[in-house]
């Protein structure tokens, strides 16, 4: 790869002190995301679509967490977006208390008829997904490499198929509707920020450095007294718990779950949408949804029609995907490392002082 | 390559949708379907063939000397692209197809009735078996795949072509690919645009545990998790058996964990330092 010998731009600030340097990049993030917040709901656009891009955001960046300081590449971490999502299903369902009982009725009597504000809701998930990743990460991060990209795809599938057949708790193949929505731009962009900066807290951490060292060089790390396994989990397990606070944020915006949403087409979505962005920095995971959405929005607006003098050229249905598709083959063959390339966002790339 | 290519099956759909009329109609129309045994089975080879080959020349050979990590997602994006290039073409609903019914029927065979299907996919099976294993050991095309896979760097410099020996080994999986179409669509009797993931990822995972670039290893995968499935759909009790599944991959994590690189070890994939 050709960020391979790169050393973590992060470390390398543009003069004005380390600190400065690195603060950056959170506040750069977190800016640009209120800034589109605010400047699409000032132009009239779709809060749905602001909201749905801070959720990928969220998503990408918990995956973000542990793919990118790990460079283990992992295809299980929807799965603990599901955790997320059912964990704020059996808390804070449903709108109709009268919903629960009926749909899931092999939950535990004293969930069945609780229904628990949504910020409760989005904290157990928060929890039970951190719980899980614990767990699965201490058990798969004694492999290492493929084996262990393998195994978290293993994970997944067995989480889905579980999930799947689990219907006295989890609907099984049904539709779960009535669910509480708290999820809005403003929360949406709120919790965005929020995990921008838990994300940014671990990289610069020393869990993030030994993590990275180990990427970089396992042997060399395990010969300077890194602990890889420890810091692989404590990563994977970070990442879990955001990625699960993504999930039932998912769950929160579009009021209805089902198992079937979290399976494969995300998982390559999200991984897509990290890779594009290059992996190997934090700005990569955003610029990455950023960017991915913004085609796949663009392709959309097309795709329904854009008046052209008189006629109205509207292009295929299903185009969408094709170009989104086109759009990562494109990325991968001409920016291999990503467009960030492994370089962090600062105030100075932005206006460059020349 | 190294390459884990996703996009497998959906050169396996793309063979399978060549058999009939491309429309959005809701019944299905055959098209190559309506040819008579021996052109179709040569035409739907060539086809998977063709698709497998086309992809190399527009999309994989430019990227060579990618990561793993890069070629993954970009195999990933070619399959969702093919896979909605079909929707457009042929609608999202899956369509029923009647390709020779007579083969699904039960016939007797050694006091057991069995649809005639089965001997012959276990014969096809075995049978393509034999044949690569002859084709990898014993022509000179094999060897210099083999010699590739082992270090590509080392076989060029012996003198074998890297695009030549790329290409074939596209054209190999595009053929088998045409394989898998026929027999599936014989078995079920239905098209669908995401027949092919489904496919995949069974294989993917029996690849994986048998030891990846090794071809006893993915016969012994694809066994072992055919077999673990079998007898978990058989011995577990009724409560939880529609967890088969989620038991098969939990057996496939216990494998990976016991043994990393696979049943069948080979040298040039475990990790150097």
């Amino acid at each position: 790869m050709q960020a391979q010998g790169q050393v973590s731009t992060s470390i390398v600030s543009n003069g004005r002190g380390p600190i400065w340097g690195q603060v950056q990049t959170p506040m750069v993030l977190v800016i640009m995301l209120g800034l589109i917040a605010l400047i699409s709901s000032y132009f009239g656009g779709s809060a749905q679509t602001v909201t749905e891009m801070m959720i990928r955001v969220v998503l990408v960046v918990g995956l973000y967490v542990f793919v990118g300081n790990s460079g283990i590449l992992s295809f299980g971490h929807i799965s603990f977006m599901s955790i997320g999502a059912y964990a704020f299903v059996w808390l804070s369902c449903c709108t109709l208390p009268m919903l629960k009982p009926m749909n899931l009725r092999g939950l535990p009597e004293f969930l069945q008829h609780i229904a628990l504000p949504s910020p409760i809701g989005l904290l157990g998930a928060a929890v039970l997904a951190g719980a899980v990743a614990i767990v699965v990460g201490a058990i798969l991060m004694r492999l290492s490499g493929t084996a262990a990209s393998i195994a978290t795809f293993a994970f997944l599938a067995g989480q889905y198929a579980f999930y799947m057949n689990w219907s006295g708790v989890t609907g099984g193949t049904a539709l779960l509707a009535n669910l509480p929505v708290f999820v809005g731009p403003a929360v949406g962009t709120g919790l965005a920020a929020l995990a921008i900066l838990i994300a940014w807290l671990h990289q610069e951490s020393r869990f993030g450095f030994m993590l990275r060292a180990a990427r970089d060089d396992q042997t060399a790390a395990k010969g300077s007294g890194v602990n890889v396994w420890f810091v692989r989990t404590v990563a994977f397990s970070l990442s879990g718990l955001i990625v699960g606070v993504g999930g039932a944020m998912h769950a929160g915006f579009l009021g209805i779950v089902t198992v079937d949403a979290f399976y494969l087409p995300l998982t390559f979505l999200t991984l897509a949408m990290l890779i594009v962005g290059g992996s190997r920095s934090l700005s990569g995971a955003v610029i990455g949804v950023v960017a991915l959405t913004a085609v796949t929005e663009i392709l959309r607006q097309f795709e329904s029609g854009i008046p052209v003098g008189n006629s109205v050229l509207s292009l295929p249905a299903g185009l969408q995907e094709v170009g989104l598709g086109l759009a990562i083959i494109l990325v991968m063959m001409f920016r291999p490392a990503g467009i960030m390339g492994g370089h962090e966002l600062t105030f100075g790339s932005i206006w460059p002082k020349r | 390559m190294r390459l884990i290519n996703f996009a497998h099956g959906e050169f396996v759909t793309v063979s399978a949708y060549a058999l009939i009329v491309p429309t959005a109609d809701v019944t299905a129309k055959l098209f190559i379907g309506g040819w008579s045994w021996p052109l179709l089975i040569l035409a739907i080879l060539a086809f998977g063939m063709a698709i497998a080959l086309l992809s190399n020349l527009l999309v994989f050979r430019r990227l060579r000397n990618a990561a793993p990590q890069n070629l993954m997602v970009v195999s990933f994006a070619l399959g969702y692209i093919i896979q909605n290039l079909l929707m457009m073409v042929y609608g999202a609903r899956p369509k029923a197809i009647g390709l020779w019914s007579s083969l699904t029927q039960a016939t007797e065979l050694g006091g057991i009735r069995i649809p005639l299907l089965q001997p012959v996919t276990i014969g096809v099976t075995l049978l393509l078996l034999l044949a690569i294993l002859f084709f990898m050991r014993k022509t000179s095309f094999g060897i210099q795949m083999r010699a590739a896979a082992e270090d590509f760097r080392m076989a060029r410099y012996l003198g074998v072509r890297a695009d030549f020996v790329i290409a074939l080994s596209f054209a190999l999986s595009g053929l088998l690919a045409g394989v898998v179409a026929l027999l599936y669509v014989v078995q079920t009797g239905l098209l669908a645009p995401t027949m092919g993931v489904n496919i995949v990822t069974f294989a993917f995972i029996a690849t994986v545990i048998g030891g990846m670039g090794s071809l006893p290893g993915a016969v012994l995968g694809g066994l072992l998790v055919g077999i673990a499935t079998s007898l978990l759909q058989a011995y577990l009790p009724d409560s939880i058996r529609a967890f088969r599944d989620a038991f098969v991959f939990l057996f496939v994590i216990l494998l990976l964990l016991v043994r990393p690189s696979g049943i069948i070890r080979l040298k040039q994939f475990e990790e150097r330092v």
